[in-house]
């Protein structure tokens, strides 16, 4: 379904994503791990438009991503979330999904001027974005500001806004940093749900135990290449993935 | 009635520019509302003025066609311009915008053939009246009131928030920074449009950098969390220096004080302070 060819990014002479290829299948959930500063963000930023690639593709069910503005990318069915808590942090977690929402307005600009008219496209509005709500836990929470929820339940209200833009695949940046165990748990079976209602889900996370459970596939990246790539198992026997975490790469964890 | 006869001969113009004043903070709030740092309006402002102007003083153009070419023209030089000048934010869209607007006040200065240069247009037929102002107030009020509460107001909201974040819901980010921009400019056009034909008279002076700062004050001071921000911050910069007139010279000085004030204890402005003042009056 997302397939990378050849992917490289540079920074200014300094490369951080080497000639990556990757194929993510439509169905279940992926995992993308590695040390700290391995380039696993810069590779959702390229996904999403929001960086351009050095060279190199990206494509989404057959269709070139590159050179897309980021709100197409959204359109064509890619939604995520960020490692560092992007909400409306002024509007309430209700208005903060409904945003979302607008890439299917239920009315337009005429219908808005009418005092009442837009009333009943609002409410079916407002009933799609309490489902989602109340799916991540926070329908108690609809009217209370971002900014004020907790660090967990900002994670979640990004989780039900990404999902509001209606993906076909979900990118989750370190979904679980910051949750207790039960929240983790929690986390954990949602997202396994998603993933069984046929959504296509990459992840990026550092909690080991979270990605080894939840993961089909995981795909190891390291100073900018990939150093491993299989199921769970596989994986956390891995000679590289070991010496990439522990051996000479110690201080990052 | 004698009463009102001599209130209207001494207050018509305070009035009428009051309505104008509100119609020029409601086209930087919509810029402010979506989290451009514009200072181009006093310079669509002139634009609307003129070409407004030279149509009635040289053509017999009905008032209402004369406004919307004043408006329409606007819009346009603001699309055409806010393509490229979008791009920055910040600081560097409100220098690229402060630029804007004296390029346009030195064109209008040099092409003294059409627009009489530093002597500006004489004799400017008084077409505009109350019910014209009020019309046009109350339209605007009540398209930004409507559109506000709805889910484009919402979007706006969201850009001014986190654009990224906005962006990456799929919303065309640009497009509605850019009919925000637009749609202000046009605003800003009809009122220079509107106050040209009550004021007799217009030159290039009026529409410099004071004005484009008097603008941004007034966008300011009332605050962007609700058009009826804007309301009040046209209204009380139009009608402090009126109120003060007790105080000679020390008018402006008291002025000053009295705008930095509201910013100092209601940072996001009037409207805003009002709402919390209310609220803690009756919980």
């Amino acid at each position: 379904m997302l397939r990378l060819s050849a992917l490289s990014k540079n920074f200014d002479g300094l490369r951080v994503l080497d000639n990556l290829d990757l194929t993510i299948p439509s169905r279940g959930v992926f995992g993308l791990i590695g040390p700290n500063g391995a380039g696993k963000t810069t590779v959702f930023n390229l996904i999403t438009g929001l960086l351009a690639p050095s060279s190199g593709s990206i494509e989404f069910s057959g269709e070139r991503l590159n050179g897309l503005p980021p709100f197409m990318i959204t359109r064509r069915g890619i939604a995520r979330t960020f490692q560092n808590i992007r909400l409306f942090k002024e509007m309430t977690a209700e208005e903060n999904v409904l945003v979302a929402m607008g890439e299917h307005p239920q009315y337009g600009v005429l219908k808005a001027l009418v005092p009442g008219a837009y009333r009943r496209a609002e409410d079916s509005e407002r009933m799609a974005v309490r489902a989602l709500l109340s799916r991540v836990g926070l329908s108690a929470k609809a009217h209370q500001r971002a900014g004020f929820l907790s660090y967990g339940e900002q994670r979640r209200l990004e989780l039900a806004r990404a999902l509001a833009t209606r993906p076909k695949l979900l990118l989750l940046d370190e979904p679980a940093a910051g949750m207790n165990a039960a929240e983790k748990q929690e986390l954990g079976e949602e997202i396994e749900k998603l993933a069984a209602s046929g959504l296509s889900i990459l992840l990026i996370e550092h909690d080991m135990r979270f990605v080894m459970k939840i993961c089909a596939e995981i795909a190891v990246l390291s100073f900018g290449r990939w150093i491993a790539q299989g199921g769970p198992v596989e994986i956390s026997a891995h000679p590289k993935v070991i010496e990439a975490y522990l051996g000479n790469n110690a201080r990052e964890n | 009635m004698e009463w009102l006869d001599s209130f209207w001969s001494t207050y018509s113009t305070l009035v009428l520019s009051t309505g104008t004043n509100v119609l020029l903070a409601l086209s930087i709030y919509v810029t402010l509302a979506c989290g451009l740092l514009s200072v181009a309006n006093a310079g669509f402002m002139a634009i609307g003025a003129y070409s407004a102007v030279l149509l009635t003083l040289h053509t017999v153009t009905p008032l209402p066609l004369a406004l919307m070419v004043g408006a329409i023209a606007a819009a346009m030089v603001a699309l055409l311009i806010g393509v490229p000048t979008l791009r920055l934010s910040g600081v560097y869209l409100a220098m690229a915008t402060l630029a804007f607007g004296e390029v346009v006040r030195i064109l209008i200065l040099n092409a003294e053939d059409v627009t009489g240069g530093a002597l500006g247009l004489n004799g400017i037929p008084q077409l505009v009246g109350v019910f014209e102002v009020i019309t046009s107030v109350a339209v605007a009020l009540y398209v930004f009131l409507r559109l506000a509460h709805s889910r484009i107001g919402r979007t706006i909201t969201a850009i001014s928030q986190d654009e990224i974040a906005t962006e990456l819901m799929g919303l065309n980010v640009r497009a509605y920074k850019l009919v925000c921009f637009v749609i202000g400019a046009a605003l800003a056009g009809l009122a220079g449009a509107l106050n040209a034909h009550f004021t007799f008279f217009i030159s290039p002076n009026e529409y410099g950098f004071e004005r484009a700062v008097e603008i941004l004050a007034m966008g300011v001071i009332g605050g962007v969390s609700s058009p009826w921000g804007a309301v009040l911050g046209g209204t009380l910069i139009t009608a402090l220096p009126e109120l003060l007139r007790g105080m000679g010279r020390y008018r402006p000085l008291i002025n000053g004080v009295i705008l930095i004030m509201i910013i100092l204890y209601s940072p996001k402005g009037l409207w805003d302070g009002l709402q919390t003042l209310l609220r803690r009056v009756r919980p």
